[in-house]
């Protein structure tokens, strides 16, 4: 509690009195943020619900038998659990007060995430190619709502961060970044358990 | 050129009926109005700094219930039409497409974009007050979910001008509300405005939350904190669980319509059930969320009008939290004729009977707290009596319905309506009417007109039991909802008359409730005590309005109903707590992003609705900026130097303290 905010400080000076009335607000936004990630649970849990039910419908189409290509999945996995892995190396860092290698760290991260969005959008095209449009079935159109969720989550988080990696860069860890930083490692670990239950649920269960 | 242009308009407006011509003018003339009398009286630089950019939770409350009411008038409306249109058989003032139109926005607007609100504007303007906080958790966000709220309300209601609204009823089913059968732009006004503003509901959600549970006063415990931020509590709990099924519920059929996506079509393998299911399983908390704070602000104000303590305290604590997770177990019962099966049916009938044990449970502690209380009937009270009756009667109904093999008759008739009818007004209009009233004084320094608000009470009363009693008679009699005319051989025509009257009288009784507002203002009689109805939780406190930082000092509470104890204690003669020194205060700066990015989001909801990537593109991207400046901006605060603290505490309560 040393820093309630670094730039409401400055030209202030600031008793310690007041800080046992004052909620510490980087502590409380990181609370905050827990309770997002539940509504974010919950709109999984949606869409998940909606391919369960949809995923035999696949209205005289192609199935996930016939559309899977488990090899590229399984590959964009290991990238993902990878970056979950490095965004984890990179609050490490932060701790210690490194700030070349956080910033290393949430680089890698970043380029794993990328990698792993790049793939998906190949895996998408492909698809399309193949005839397997999100109009052909209902299987299809649940398979890329829930996918395509997941990966414009991931997205949003690769252009949050590298916004995190300016603000490092121009401040330095201080409370505020810090907290960011957890934050969003936070949304990327999240990421990377709802994508077990997609690669799970879609690609395994939906090949075997 | 002109020929296209002329095309265009033709289709782009709502053409045709006369109504929506004198609606045209009016909006057309009320902007202008506005328009001109901000700069003739030069206030353009005020309205921008002291409102629209505000993060004062009790600015953002007031606008919140100002638009309220004003979504009040124009569902009112809608239902007077409706009302007209049914007075007698073989009416023709609506033709059967604008009647559907009407219905839908009725509903739609009265529980999303007037409940909805109303219960926010209440949330913000008292729950940091009665918890000694100077602010919610994150104002910024705050000042964001209003003004998303706000841009979801105006495009929902832009389609009565432009484009057509949408018309298949409150909850769109497809497969009527799919491309297939509803090709115009209407339900995507429904799809765009409810989630713009839907997205707002939900970080309110989170931000009560979590200013609930850490933003509390030195020494409130969770259980010596008032009734009515545990009712927000147990509502907020709704939210976060319930909206994201909604977002996501939307997301679908807005793909099914812009996408060909196969969710709730008839064809492609989709499944309109589901929706049903979807759609109520946010749909039966959001009933959930909107009386639960009425609830509250009855327990706040029967305490204090019996100047008693709340009788069973925790036992409302645990009645709230337990209609909170209840209310995620009953969503089948709005469709038993669905044909899930008897078993699948028995569980959500017993479920929905269970939800009457502590809603019983709440009825009884008001009652004993009023057991030989000295009751004082000023209006916040009337309408808690009102309430009391109204809803047990509502309640009792509703467990009618609950049972599953009697609900094959009334589903879908007039018995419904009218259910639904007396549980929403007379619990959570009731509710909101009562909080108002009671705490006006807090928001402006002045009480109410209580003459004209006893006229205003009685008027909504009888009105009300005019119209809606005979509608259950109707319902057992085979008068479905939404039919547009019914014939003379059907014997309905008397109880529909006398239903309008009481829709009339209830018109009426709003009129006495806007004369009461500008009648008080204009005979204004300053409350200088700011404690006018001898309250006993913490906002009556301070003075009225409150000041900007609501507490100079935060206070320490010892007990329930801090502030009674201490009024008794001084009248015991202890003296008053010796004033803490007072220290600079920590306030989040005011910010121009929340409205500037919500008009983005107002864009590329416009844009999706039109098929212009043109417009929704630039939307979206304005958004991202307006989320990027907003991430790099760490100028967010500031502090309140403690000279100017003494200033204002001065000027407010004059030089005694």
């Amino acid at each position: 509690m040393a820093q309630l905010h670094d730039s409401g400080l400055t030209g202030h000076q600031v008793s310690h009195t007041e800080h046992h009335d004052h909620p510490d607000m980087e502590e409380m936004r990181t609370f905050g943020f827990w309770i997002y990630l539940m509504t974010d649970v919950i709109i999984f849990g949606t869409l998940f619900a909606v391919y369960i039910v949809l995923q035999g419908n696949t209205n005289g189409g192609p199935g996930p038998k016939d559309l899977f290509q488990m090899g590229g999945i399984i590959a964009s996995t290991f990238i993902l659990l990878t970056s979950s892995y490095t965004s984890g190396l990179a609050v490490l860092a932060m701790h210690k007060g490194n700030k070349k290698a956080l910033l290393g760290w949430l680089g890698a991260t970043v380029l794993l995430g990328a990698t792993f969005i790049i793939m998906e959008i190949n895996e998408f095209t492909h698809l399309v190619h193949e005839g397997a449009t999100i109009s052909t079935s209902a299987f299809l159109s649940a398979f890329f709502t829930l996918v395509g969720t997941h990966g414009l989550h991931v997205l949003l988080g690769l252009v949050w961060m590298i916004a995190l990696m300016m603000q490092i860069a121009k401040r330095g860890i201080t409370p505020v970044t810090k907290r960011k930083v957890n934050v969003i490692s936070l949304f990327w670990h999240f990421l990377d358990v709802v994508w077990i239950f997609v690669f799970t649920i879609v690609y395994l269960m939906g090949v075997s | 050129m002109w020929e296209r242009v002329k095309t265009f308009a033709s289709e782009f407006f709502v053409t045709g009926d006369p109504l929506i011509y004198g609606a045209d003018v009016s909006i057309v003339i009320t902007i202008l109005g506005i328009v001109i009398g901000l700069t003739y009286f030069n206030k353009w630089g005020w309205l921008w700094r002291e409102w629209l950019t505000t993060v004062d939770h009790k600015k953002i409350g007031i606008m919140y219930i100002l638009a309220a009411f004003i979504m009040l008038f124009r569902g009112g409306v809608d239902a007077l039409l409706m009302r007209a249109q049914l007075a007698a058989p073989e009416m023709n003032l609506l033709p059967p497409d604008h009647y559907n139109q009407i219905f839908t926005t009725h509903g739609v607007i009265m529980i999303l974009f007037m409940a909805m609100p109303f219960m926010f504007g209440l949330f913000n303007v008292m729950v940091p007050l009665q918890i000694g906080a100077r602010d919610v958790a994150y104002p910024f966000l705050n000042a964001l979910s209003f003004w998303l709220f706000f841009s979801g309300a105006m495009l929902f209601n832009l389609s009565f001008v432009i484009g057509g609204s949408p018309d298949a009823g409150w909850l769109a089913y497809p497969p009527y509300s799919g491309i297939m059968h509803n090709p115009g732009v209407g339900q995507d006004f429904y799809i765009w405005g409810i989630q713009i503003s839907g997205i707002g509901s939900l970080m309110t959600g989170i931000n009560f939350i979590v200013t609930i549970l850490k933003m509390r006063a030195p020494g409130m415990k969770l259980m010596k904190m008032p009734m009515f931020p545990w009712s927000v509590l147990s509502s907020c709990i709704a939210i976060i669980f319930s909206f994201p099924i909604l977002t996501a519920t939307l997301a679908l059929l807005f793909l099914d319509r812009y996408a060909g996506a196969h969710f709730f079509t008839l064809d492609g393998g989709g499944n309109p059930m589901m929706y049903i299911n979807l759609i109520w399983m946010w749909g039966h908390p959001e009933v959930y969320i909107i009386v639960l704070p009425a609830f509250g602000i009855f327990s706040e104000i029967v305490s204090t009008f019996a100047k008693k303590k709340l009788f069973g305290y925790k036992s409302m604590v645990y009645a709230m939290m337990i209609i909170s997770i209840l209310s995620f177990l009953v969503w089948a019962h709005h469709f038993f004729t669905m044909g899930s099966g008897a078993d699948v049916n028995a569980f959500f009938a017993l479920t929905t009977m269970l939800i009457a044990i502590p809603t019983g449970v709440k009825v009884f502690n008001w009652l004993f707290t009023m057991f030989r209380g000295k009751i004082t009937f000023e209006t916040p009270m009337l309408w808690t009596m009102g309430f009391i009756p109204c809803f047990i009667v509502g309640g009792l109904t509703g467990v009618l319905l609950s049972v599953a093999p009697a609900d094959f008759q009334f589903h879908n008739s007039y018995f419904l309506v009218a259910h639904f009818h007396q549980v929403i007004i007379g619990g959570v209009v009731f509710g909101y009417f009562a909080g108002l009233y009671y705490w006006w004084p807090k928001l402006f320094g002045f009480k109410l007109n209580e003459r004209i608000g006893k006229w205003a009470f009685w008027f909504w009363n009888i009105g009300f039991y005019l119209c809606f009693m005979p509608q259950y008679a109707l319902g057992l009699m085979g008068m479905t909802r939404r039919v547009v005319t019914y014939g003379w051989d059907k014997g309905w025509w008397e109880m529909n008359l006398v239903s309008t009257i009481g829709a009339g009288l209830m018109g009426i009784a709003f009129l006495f409730q806007v004369w009461q507002i500008v009648y008080s203002v204009k005979h204004l009689r300053k409350d200088e005590t700011g404690d006018p109805w001898n309250g006993r939780t913490l906002e009556w406190s301070i003075p009225s309005p409150a000041p900007v930082y609501n507490f100079a000092t935060l206070p320490h509470v010892t007990s329930q109903d801090e502030w009674w104890e201490e009024k008794q204690r001084r009248l015991q003669g202890h003296p008053a707590p010796a004033p803490v020194k007072i220290e600079p205060i920590h306030m989040p700066k005011n910010s121009g992003i929340p409205i500037v990015m919500s008009m983005f989001w107002f864009f590329t909801g416009f844009g999706f609705i039109f098929d212009w990537l043109w417009l929704a593109i630039p939307g979206l991207v304005g958004v991202a900026a307006c989320m990027l400046v907003h991430s790099f901006n760490y100028d967010t605060d500031y502090y309140i130097p403690v000279e100017e603290i003494k200033r204002t505490e001065s000027a407010i309560r004059g030089v005694t303290s």
